[in-house]
């Protein structure tokens, strides 16, 4: 296939032997750990603040505003501004507050994020582990952030952050089930766990295509459902700025809230590549039936472009739904989760299962 | 009890679609945009006829300007932000005028009512349209209106 | 403090053992300026409110004893600062009902043309940041863009933006700028289809309804009884515009319905101001091309003294009922002077509206009676 032409598990083969060849086994997973550490460490400082950036747009663009346009050319690096201005403040000391588990809460948060990273393939071949339960391994670590957001909560001995964390804890328990069950669709379609075997399968035709009327349920759910367990607004309960002023991390200031903040933009990227590579085929380029030349025109856009630019549009509705939406009530929140989104969800596996049965999809 | 619940369902995603449909409407709309780009634009930034900036006491070519010392903004000023120092001239006809010596303004307790400009039997005072007033010493925000050696125009009574 | 001192609540609540005692406010982002709510809650539930207000009090009665008549009124520009000229209007009327002054046509045409333009302003305003209160940030810019004509054509006539002071007793204190017909015509013509525009963003929305129906319910009968006047009592089936009631300046003149709702939640409040601002445009468009010709004051004394007397004038103030009550002693600055703030009354219901609700709801149903914090404390 012509698009293999950006294959890049020979380049990372390549590496792998020349290390091998240079020194001995141990060494060579060690510098391969180190490599991938300063390559995920820059990628996800890149993209953090990038989002930011990017979000700092959006928003001022559908709010008929020019947005950050001071530093650098069109504001490009007002947020790396920001990032120095809170790498030098003052980190506060709270009274009476847990310490261990005050100042333990955010990297919890962050390295969530980091775990997640892990298992997204950006290309083919181009992912630090292909695991055989890639889409499981990434649910299980990325819901491992909520923790992190309960504990800043518990220990801030604020009662405002001690509200939004019992918040965010309902919300991400409950929001958790309908991510899981809407991927279970696809995974039920796929008949893999394993996210490079996911993208290969939507070589002819992305799921979101194949799988019908249940793909598209599935999808539209865990747009909604992955936008609460990032905890974004309309779900952003946990924060809810203009109930809780800052939610759970009222009493953080300085780097620690930007990790926080860091966590927040990375889990909407993660989540982002998840839907793309799940429902959009991931880097697979888009194929329409027997158009041979377009397919084929296609197929010359490296894969990176388009698995960005399909987490690009999800990040875009994710931040559509921010800009525009009022906030979600604790109880509605709840309501919209146990008697909405898991019923339909439940029900759509039952018709995926029926589909695959039946053999009814492409 | 079912159809309604879907028909709910339905309902509420289309509001919300409509409001995305907004928003997005405008994200890709990027001529609505409003905002000023301020420093950039000060030189285009003109201030329409009747903002109310500051007090200012117009004075014309010959340095001359129409306050008699009449008190009258003085009193009329509701925050005491106007402090008239008078003086006693003597005309050629060997009379005694009184006159200012300085018009004193603070412009850090003016609320702009503008009654002073209102009031002035002379029209010695006039609304001008400077608005950038931010100093670092609050003693700089303290004026005085009528300007180095300026004389009462002839003809003001 | 020392670090182990506990501090004792106050005495006149009862809290109970599992009682959850917050301060919302003095800083806080959805107060809307220094108020303080003391919230007793459980668990969510908003289980007593009590608002703590006198954060940002000057003393405007008491200043208002060593004024004259005309300094008095830039003084009501500093409390409800979103209707200044309406609550100007409010001393000026007093003054003229009690020297018995008829100001001359064009004025009461031009004080009730600004005074709508000022109530629409004011709605925008709120209307932005009731969206923000809820969750939606996108109004609050929505709401300001549009505010900022109405802004404009404010400043090219009297010089003010948000603060105009341009009435006085007897009239105004210039009069309108030459092009103030055609920027008021066209601004009403772009407005009408942008309102459209406000109802399909928030209006409409699925979460924007669940959120605002049934919440903050309060009755007529009290609406009534805590004086809850303007929209917000309008939303309860209240009949309280004083436009209606007792028509001032040139509201005798024009037909406008008078918005009223009977479910007297959080919605309902939100409707009758979507509904003022359609209603505002009209009785704009009914006054804008008679402006008739004349003197844009009336002749008035340089000393201006009341007779010796009390003096009361009520106006529609875009929150409410503004009242001015002056109490005379016949020298040239009143005696005592009692300002009716609508604020103040509409914040009284706050803790029969938001009992039982969320936390969420409180902050939805502050926003819906659209307090303005310097026209409560005065």
């Amino acid at each position: 296939m012509p698009f293999d032409i950006y294959d890049f598990s020979s380049f990372t083969g390549w590496i792998d032997a020349s290390l091998r060849a240079a020194m001995s086994p141990f060494w060579t997973i060690f510098t391969e750990f180190v490599l991938l550490g300063v390559a995920f460490l820059a990628f996800y400082a890149v993209v953090g603040l990038l989002l930011v950036y990017a979000e700092r747009r959006v928003c001022a663009f559908m709010q008929c505003r020019v947005g950050p346009n001071r530093v650098g050319p069109w504001g490009l690096f007002q947020t790396v501004a920001d990032l120095i201005k809170l790498l030098f403040k003052e980190l506060i000391h709270i009274k009476k507050a847990d310490k261990i588990l005050f100042n333990l809460a955010p990297f919890i948060v962050i390295i969530a994020s980091f775990f997640a990273l892990a298992a997204i393939p950006f290309a083919k071949g181009l992912h630090a582990v292909d695991l055989n339960i890639g889409l499981f391994y990434v649910m299980a670590v990325s819901s491992v952030g909520v923790v992190g957001i309960l504990l800043a909560g518990w220990s801030s001995n604020s009662k405002y952050s001690l509200i939004g964390a019992m918040r965010s804890g309902a919300q991400i328990i409950s929001y958790e089930l309908s991510v899981g069950l809407s991927l279970l669709v696809i995974v039920v379609l796929a008949g893999t766990l394993q996210l490079s075997e996911i993208v290969e399968l939507q070589r002819d035709g992305w799921f979101l295509f194949k799988g019908h009327l249940p793909a598209v349920i599935a999808f539209i759910i865990f747009l909604i459902a992955s936008t609460a367990e990032i905890n974004r607004g309309p779900f952003d309960l946990a924060e809810a700025e203009s109930e809780l002023t800052a939610g759970f991390h009222t009493e953080y200031s300085g780097i620690k809230f930007a990790f926080f903040f860091l966590a927040e933009y990375m889990n909407m990227f993660i989540v982002a590549s998840i839907a793309a590579t799940v429902f959009l085929g991931g880097w697979m380029p888009l194929h329409i039936g027997s158009w041979d030349g377009f397919n084929h025109i296609m197929d010359y856009i490296p894969p990176f472009v388009w698995y960005a630019g399909k987490t690009a549009v999800i990040i875009y509705i994710i931040m559509l739904f921010k800009w525009t939406f009022p906030r979600l009530r604790i109880d509605q929140l709840l309501t919209l989760e146990w008697k909405y989104l898991l019923p339909i969800n439940l029900f759509n596996i039952l018709l995926m299962a029926f589909l695959v049965l039946m053999g009814w999809h492409f | 009890m079912l159809f309604s619940y879907i028909k709910g369902i339905f309902k509420g995603v289309g509001t919300l679609f409509t409001g995305m449909g907004v928003t997005t409407s405008y994200f890709f709309r990027p001529w609505t945009k409003v905002t000023q780009k301020y420093p950039e634009n000060r030189k285009e930034l003109k201030m329409v006829e009747a903002f109310k900036g500051e007090v200012t006491m117009p004075h014309n070519a010959n340095n001359e300007h129409s306050c008699t010392g009449c008190g009258i903004c003085e009193i009329n000023c509701p925050n005491g932000s106007i402090e008239l120092v008078t003086m006693f001239l003597v005309n050629e006809d060997g009379k005694k005028k009184k006159a200012i010596d300085k018009h004193i303004y603070h412009l850090g307790m003016c609320s702009m009512c503008g009654l002073c400009v209102k009031t002035c039997p002379s029209n010695a005072l006039a609304f001008g349209n400077e608005f950038e007033h931010a100093v670092f010493d609050r003693t700089k925000l303290t004026k005085v209106l009528n300007k180095e050696g300026s004389t009462l125009k002839k003809g003001v009574e | 403090m020392s670090e182990n001192q506990i501090v004792t609540p106050p005495k006149d609540i009862d809290l109970d053992y599992q009682d959850y005692v917050i301060n919302m406010g003095p800083q806080h982002p959805s107060t809307h300026g220094v108020m303080r709510f003391l919230l007793t809650l459980k668990g969510e539930t908003v289980d007593n409110v009590q608002p703590h207000c006198g954060y940002i009090h000057r003393g405007i009665e008491k200043m208002t004893e060593r004024l004259t008549y005309p300094q008095i009124v830039h003084l009501t520009d500093r409390l409800d600062y979103l209707s200044a000229h309406i609550n100007n209007e409010a001393v000026c009327l007093c003054v003229e009902n009690a020297l018995q002054i008829e100001v001359p046509e064009r004025v009461k045409y031009i004080r009730t043309i600004i005074d709508e333009l000022n109530r629409i302003a004011s709605h925008q305003l709120w209307w932005a940041a009731f969206g923000m209160d809820m969750g939606a940030l996108t109004t609050f810019f929505y709401g300001l863009r549009d505010r900022e004509y109405i802004l404009d054509i404010f400043e090219e006539t009297t010089g003010g933006r948000l603060i105009q002071s341009y009435n006085t007793p007897g009239g105004l204190m210039n009069d309108l700028h030459k092009d103030f017909q055609t920027k008021v015509k066209k601004f009403i013509k772009d407005f009408r289809k942008v309102l459209p525009e406000y109802d399909r963003l928030l209006t409409g929305n699925v979460i924007f309804t669940e959120r605002s129906k049934g919440i903050g319910y309060i009755s007529k009968e009290d609406a009534i009884s805590y004086g809850v006047t303007g929209p917000s009592g309008r939303g309860s089936g209240f009949a309280c515009d004083v436009r209606k009631i007792a028509p001032y300046s040139a509201y005798d003149k024009v037909q406008f319905k008078e918005a009223l709702y009977t479910e007297g939640d959080t919605f309902a409040r939100y409707k009758v101001r979507m509904d003022e601002m359609w209603e505002s445009m009209n009785i704009i468009e009914q006054l804008i091309d008679n402006i008739p010709q004349g003197d844009y004051a009336a002749k008035m004394k340089a000393v201006i003294k009341l007779p010796v007397g009390e003096y009361y004038q009520r106006v529609e103030a875009a929150r409410g009922e503004f009242g001015v009550h002056i109490i005379s002693d016949g020298n040239k600055n009143p005696y005592r002077l009692k300002l009716r703030s609508p604020n103040f009354s509409n914040l009284s219901a706050i803790n029969a509206m938001a009992k039982g609700h969320k936390i969420a709801d409180l902050v939805a149903i502050s926003g819906s009676l659209d307090l303005v914090i310097p026209d409560l404390d005065r």
